[in-house]
């Protein structure tokens, strides 16, 4: 039987099993639009392309499933390019369909017309024009596989509106042929019994985690083998949650993990960062020693051997000079390892780690993260240390970029994978909200919670009414500070204290503009009013935003100054 | 053979040829700040695969780094960095030069020390076609350039390892 082109996207949908789509209709995709009602698939409409692909990227990383969506050509392309950015610098599964102009127009600068391919080449892991209707479903089958396969990404597909209109007979492909592309899973044995050797001649081990432990799900794995060989750990922004943060304790109540270390980096814990410094081994897994981790490159693990677990080999020996690489899946390597140790056991284990354990509880104890809250002003520390306790850590949380999301990754004791998304890579402001929704859309009935600053909420405060109207019940906290403030850190630090730009002295209401919206607005401006709006947000069923009005002028400490090793923390 | 300097490298890239490929190629270099000298890229006598011949400076890590990059391109099905062995390489130039009365028996001297062929002639240029590794160019370049050249035209380098199959 003939199918047209639009007819034929969604049977190649339907096989790869999307439940969702995220989108936005114009000129080029509207047979598209216009088949969809005859489909059994649900469409979030957006209010802007941008929400679109951060949806998509909060729907696949809180869920591991490849998000999804569609918007028109032209500006409808242009506008999803921030969230393709931001999905391909954190590896997030996602294929973005794009309209494109009829085949016989492009070149020609039609209405709408856009080199979306051209644009997107450096920030997808591949991209597609689809010229011929009989392409399709190899397209797309190639394009959900190389999305959620290897180091995950995002992919474009540009679909002209004479293709979508074309007819002809729909088979789909039972598998990809991709001869240039075979991702190494099988982690080389060789190499693991390197790393082995040099693991068990270590003293003075960590293991730094990143996404890439997220993404191959082996959270069981990477503590199993911390476990074994008594070794703390240190995560990225990215890999929060795949370490546990807190355990119960003898008698049940929750306290760090004694191996934990917190985020290392930047902004990460004196005892992780003294921790690196003071290392002699180094076993990185599903990392990629961003310069926000590593701070000047010489200072960065100095006495430590390196062993570099990770799937993409262009991440190896990248920006630092590794011992042991092993190049495969996260979940594969960490296996092998665990095999290692637990054929080979590190004899007197306990006493050879005892004094490394002793000086990270030393190094904890000097120098634990801390904020003062007096009875004034609510200090933003404060309003994150509430909502983990309001909600026990049980909750999706989303970020924003700059101040709210360093905070949130110190105070919020992340203990599961996926629970934590945030913009790592391109650090993009008005992540978010979009990423909140479309978390919440994957998991109605979980508590998805977007800690936002009054920058950042700003720049996709439009998607309010898309969680209003469908019903999904995110709720955003907003640490409004009237500053942008991480900028602002910088400047009083580095620049000066020369503010310019940083000020955000004209703000809207957030409670009139939440009840404009049909959501619920709250606002607490007094610490002894955190509490209760965090319980009463939590408490309501609908889209609800909170302004916290706080300490303008808190920075995020400790702080190391770009340029300096991380040993080299600014502490207050 | 080809005289190597230490950070110059000639990169062969067996690609898909589908729309779009040389740009991911080419667009890899200028995104991550890499150099590109030449560049040559026609189809194989294999359907559907093209080869790219790349040369490029750089140390070490960015060497392999550019190798890493290439192989991670979907469309790129194998990477070789020659360095790495022995191989061939040739490119060919065609060399408009002036060629009047006085100075065409010279032209032709030349012509016929390199190897060269005369292509085509006008009543005043004869261009010359000429292949040989990048030394031998620079060398008939050098001599014609003191007759008088009009125009050049260099293809970049071609190059194939002189073993097994790469």
């Amino acid at each position: 039987m003939k199918l047209k082109g639009a007819q034929i996207f969604f049977e190649c949908l339907k096989r790869e099993g999307v439940e969702v789509i995220f989108g936005f209709p114009g000129g080029s995709v509207l047979d598209i639009y216009h088949e969809m009602p005859n489909h059994d698939i649900r469409h979030i409409l957006v209010r802007h392309e941008q929400g679109a692909a951060h949806m998509a990227d909060g729907y696949a990383r809180s869920t591991g499933r490849v998000g999804v969506c569609l918007v028109t050509s032209g500006p409808g392309a242009t506008n999803t390019v921030t969230g393709v950015a931001t999905a391909y610098m954190d590896s997030v599964p996602m294929v973005v369909f794009t309209g494109q102009v009829p085949t016989a127009l492009i070149g020609d600068d039609a209405f709408q017309e856009v080199d979306i391919i051209g644009i997107t080449r450096p920030c997808t892991k591949h991209s597609y024009l689809v010229r011929d209707v009989n392409d399709m479903p190899r397209v797309i089958k190639e394009a959900f596989y190389l999305a959620r396969t290897g180091r995950p990404g995002p992919v474009v597909v540009d679909l002209p509106k004479d293709v979508i209109q074309a007819q002809t007979d729909f088979r789909y492909p039972r598998r990809v042929d991709l001869p240039g592309y075979k991702p190494t899973l099988e982690a080389h044995s060789g190499q693991i019994k390197r790393a082995y050797q040099l693991i068990k001649k270590a003293r003075t081990p960590v293991i730094f985690t990143g996404g890439g432990v997220v993404l191959s799900e082996s959270s069981e794995e990477l503590v199993r083998l911390a476990e074994t060989l008594k070794a703390p750990v240190t995560s990225t922004l990215m890999g929060l949650g795949s370490f546990p943060a807190v355990v119960p304790d003898s008698s049940g109540n929750m306290d760090l993990h004694p191996l934990w270390l917190g985020m290392l980096g930047m902004h990460g814990t004196y005892r992780a960062n003294m921790a690196i410094s003071h290392s002699d081994l180094l076993l990185a897994v599903g990392v990629r020693f961003d310069d926000r981790v590593t701070g000047k490159i010489s200072g960065f693990a100095p006495k430590a051997k390196i062993i570099h677990i990770d799937i993409d080999p262009t991440s190896i020996s990248k920006n630092i000079e590794v011992d042991v690489p092993i190049v495969g899946d996260c979940k594969n390597a960490l296996r092998k390892l665990i095999e290692a140790a637990e054929a080979e056991p590190i004899e007197g284990l306990d006493a050879l780690r005892a004094p490394w354990i002793e000086q990270i509880r030393q190094w904890k104890e000097t120098y634990p993260l801390a904020y003062k809250q007096n009875s004034e002003i609510i200090k933003p520390q404060y309003v994150i240390d509430k909502i983990y306790e309001v909600c026990r850590g049980d909750a999706i949380i989303t970020t924003e970029v700059g101040q709210n999301q360093m905070w949130t990754a110190q105070y919020f004791h992340f203990s599961r994978p996926r629970t934590l998304l945030t913009s790592g890579g391109l650090g993009t402001m008005g992540y978010g909200l979009p990423a909140a929704i479309g978390a919440q859309v994957a998991h109605p009935d979980r508590l998805v919670v977007d800690i936002a600053g009054d920058g950042s909420i700003q720049m996709n405060i439009q998607e309010v009414i898309t969680a209003v109207c469908n019903c999904l019940p995110v709720k955003v906290a907003i640490l409004n500070n009237h500053y942008l403030g991480m900028v602002r850190q910088w400047q009083e630090l580095f620049y000066d204290k020369n503010y310019c730009g940083t000020c955000l002295d004209a703000s809207p209401d957030f409670v009139k503009l939440a009840d404009a919206y049909g959501a619920v607005g709250l606002r607490a401006s007094k610490p002894e009013e955190v509490e209760p709006v965090i319980r009463e947000a939590f408490s309501i069923k609908r889209p609800v935003l909170m302004d916290f009005v706080v300490s303008p002028e808190e920075g995020v400490y400790p702080i190391v100054p770009a340029g300096k090793s991380i040993s080299e923390m600014l502490l207050v | 053979m080809e005289i190597r300097t230490k950070d110059r490298h000639t990169i062969g890239i067996l690609v898909q040829n589908v729309p779009g490929v040389l740009a991911r190629v080419v667009g890899l270099f200028s995104g991550r700040g890499y150099n590109i000298e030449t560049v040559t890229a026609a189809e194989t006598h294999e359907p559907g695969l093209t080869r790219i011949t790349l040369v490029t400076t750089g140390d070490e890590r960015v060497l392999s780094q550019i190798v890493k990059q290439l192989n991670k391109l979907v469309n790129v099905i194998k990477v070789y960095d020659f360095s790495e062995t022995e191989f061939v390489d040739r490119e060919m130039a065609l060399i408009k030069v002036r060629a009047e009365q006085q100075t065409r028996a010279e032209v032709l001297r030349i012509v016929d020390i390199f190897r060269a062929k005369v292509v085509d002639v006008s009543p005043h240029f004869y261009t010359l076609e000429v292949t040989g590794n990048e030394s031998k160019i620079s060398a008939i370049l050098e001599l014609l350039g003191q007759i008088g050249i009009v125009e050049v035209a260099r293809t970049g380098k071609a190059a194939l390892a002189r073993s097994k199959k790469h």
